[in-house]
């Protein structure tokens, strides 16, 4: 069995960490991936930016787009994508089309990561210098 | 950092925190400056002998609190004598005070504090003015090289703004929901100005000294980001600075030179910040509501993606420059977008672009730097030794002073040859 680990946390908390205890923390955790990467036991793991960099997409017939996120409570995170567009523009035409597959009248948050391991090691997120 | 250099970043540090919890509780500018000051001179008494307190701030609000107590009393007692009951009600106001000392409340004082600044019965100016004396703690000329005013403009601009909101009984709290959106502009500008003071180290602080002051634009940016979640304008800036802060570590060198942004070490930039900018300017964008603080991160934005400097697209950032100068017409901007033109039109193009802006930007030091360059260029080593020279009487640091007399002295050795 597979099992997803969400982290909650307070965000104005968190995003207040001074960049040196922040670096701290990221390091301890990558102790702990390293263990389970040597098992072949993990996979994606990322890190969101801070909810301000959010932009929800409303399903339904006509989708409406907003800036934050503003999933209702009576919806349930259920699942995620991890997509690599060019431009939130594109993202945001990627989850419509999503959005169109699917039924019901959900939200789609889209979130910008901060931190990307796929499986093993870490990728660049966000801007790419090429 | 010695001792006292500590004590003193400290202080400034703390200082919008202490003045805003401060005139939260005496609703009076001028008193809540005072106390601030009485609190710095027993920091400075008490802290080499007992060492730092854990929570600069908290100590100097509680310090500061009971001085101007003293201060209330004593002019009460002028007057009347008070009750019992009076005297009993400020205890119990004290101790609860003393209880409500945590961190959140006082981040939220600095924001209430910046929105009664830009009350709307100041003129624009005189807010801005007013909110960078009051919740920065800028000094009288550092506001008005910022507003490229002379001193005693700005002096008298302060204490018209601290009359005027004196009789006019401004109240000292916090506006409503549409009041709020109303002040949000101008509460912007004073962030941005924060944040340029920190960012450009005059005085001849080190940088590391006025960091301070756009951790702290940054800190405020993301706070006001969090309470106006729809608000481009805010987005933009915070972007803004994000792009810029980005570029810290790469901006001087070990001996505290200036590195110019072509000759930066792009590894040092901070990805994660420049990330994050990048992403909150694509949403501002969104908007389809261009303002100065979106075109300004799209230029950073445009250096941030440039993995080399002759990669940057410089054609690019003359157009935006153009926006800008269509948005808020300003000479130094014009000066800014004379950089962009020297890169895609040669030289020539820029320097004509200058002599028009030599009246208003006479006492600049980047004029005469950017002018002495570009004669460089153009190989009129005698009109650029003069622009080099009158850039150095105006560097308002010795790391401006250095980067100019380094073009001087190539210029003397070629002599020499």
């Amino acid at each position: 069995m597979l099992y997803a680990i969400l982290c909650y946390d307070s965000e104005e908390l968190v995003e207040g960490w001074p960049k040196d205890q922040d670096e701290a923390v990221m390091k301890r955790l990558g102790v702990v991936q390293d263990e389970l990467r040597a098992k072949g036991r993990l996979g994606p793991v990322a890190r969101l930016m801070p909810t301000t960099a959010a932009t929800s997409l409303r399903k339904g017939r006509e989708t409406i787009v907003m800036d934050g996120p503003f999933a209702e409570t009576k919806e349930q995170l259920l699942g995620f994508y991890v997509v690599e567009c060019e431009s939130l523009e594109e993202a945001i035409e990627t989850a419509k089309k999503l959005g169109g597959a699917s039924e019901g009248h959900g939200t789609f948050e889209i979130r910008p990561l901060r931190y990307f391991a796929p499986n093993g090691s870490t990728v660049s997120t966000g801007s790419r210098v090429t | 950092m010695t001792e006292l250099a500590w004590i003193g970043t400290a202080l400034g540090a703390a200082r919008p925190q202490v003045v805003a919890a401060l005139l939260r509780y005496f609703r009076d500018l001028d008193l809540a400056e005072e106390a601030y000051q009485e609190a710095c001179l027993r920091a400075l008494k008490n802290w080499p002998q007992n060492g730092p307190p854990r929570d600069p701030a908290s100590w100097l609000i509680f310090v500061g609190r009971n001085a101007a107590m003293d201060v209330v009393r004593r002019r009460k007692k002028q007057r009347e004598l008070p009750d019992e009951d009076a005297i009993s009600d400020t205890d119990d106001a004290e101790t609860s005070l003393a209880e409500g000392l945590d961190g959140a409340h006082y981040r939220d004082d600095i924001l209430r504090l910046l929105f009664i600044c830009v009350h709307p019965e100041l003129p624009a100016t005189q807010q801005i003015a007013l909110a960078l004396r009051i919740v920065c703690g800028l000094s009288v000329p550092q506001i008005a090289r910022a507003f490229l005013v002379s001193e005693s403009a700005m002096e008298q601009r302060i204490t018209r703004a601290k009359a005027r909101i004196a009789d006019a009984k401004v109240p000292y709290e916090t506006p409503g929901e549409p009041e709020r959106a109303e002040r949000l502009s101008a509460v912007a500008s004073v962030l941005y100005l924060m944040f340029n003071e920190g960012y450009s180290a005059p005085d001849g602080a080190s940088a590391d000294a006025r960091a301070p002051l756009c951790d702290e634009a940054i800190r405020l940016a993301r706070l006001l980001m969090r309470l106006f979640r729809h608000e481009p304008e805010i987005m933009g800036l915070t972007a803004l600075f994000l792009l810029q802060h980005a570029r810290t570590a790469a901006r001087f060198d070990g001996h505290g030179e200036i590195v110019l942004l072509e000759a930066q070490d792009r590894g040092l930039w901070d990805r994660a910040l420049i990330d994050e900018g990048l992403a909150l300017l694509d949403k501002a964008m969104r908007h389809r509501r261009p303002d100065p603080y979106q075109v300004q991160a799209a230029i950073a934005a445009l250096h941030a993606r440039a993995a080399r400097a002759e990669d940057t697209d410089w054609a690019q950032i003359d157009r935006l420059y153009a926006t800008l100068e269509r948005l808020t017409p300003s000479p130094v901007i014009t000066l800014n977008r004379a950089v962009a033109v020297s890169k895609t039109r040669g030289a020539a193009d820029a320097l004509a672009m200058l002599e028009p802006l030599a009246p208003k930007l006479s006492g600049y030091f980047h004029f005469f730097g950017l002018k002495g360059a570009l004669l460089l260029q153009l190989g009129r080593d005698d009109e650029a030794r003069t622009a080099f020279g009158q850039a150095i009487a105006l560097a308002r640091t010795p790391a401006e002073a250095a980067h100019i007399r380094m073009h001087l002295d190539r210029l003397q050795s070629d002599a020499k040859v």
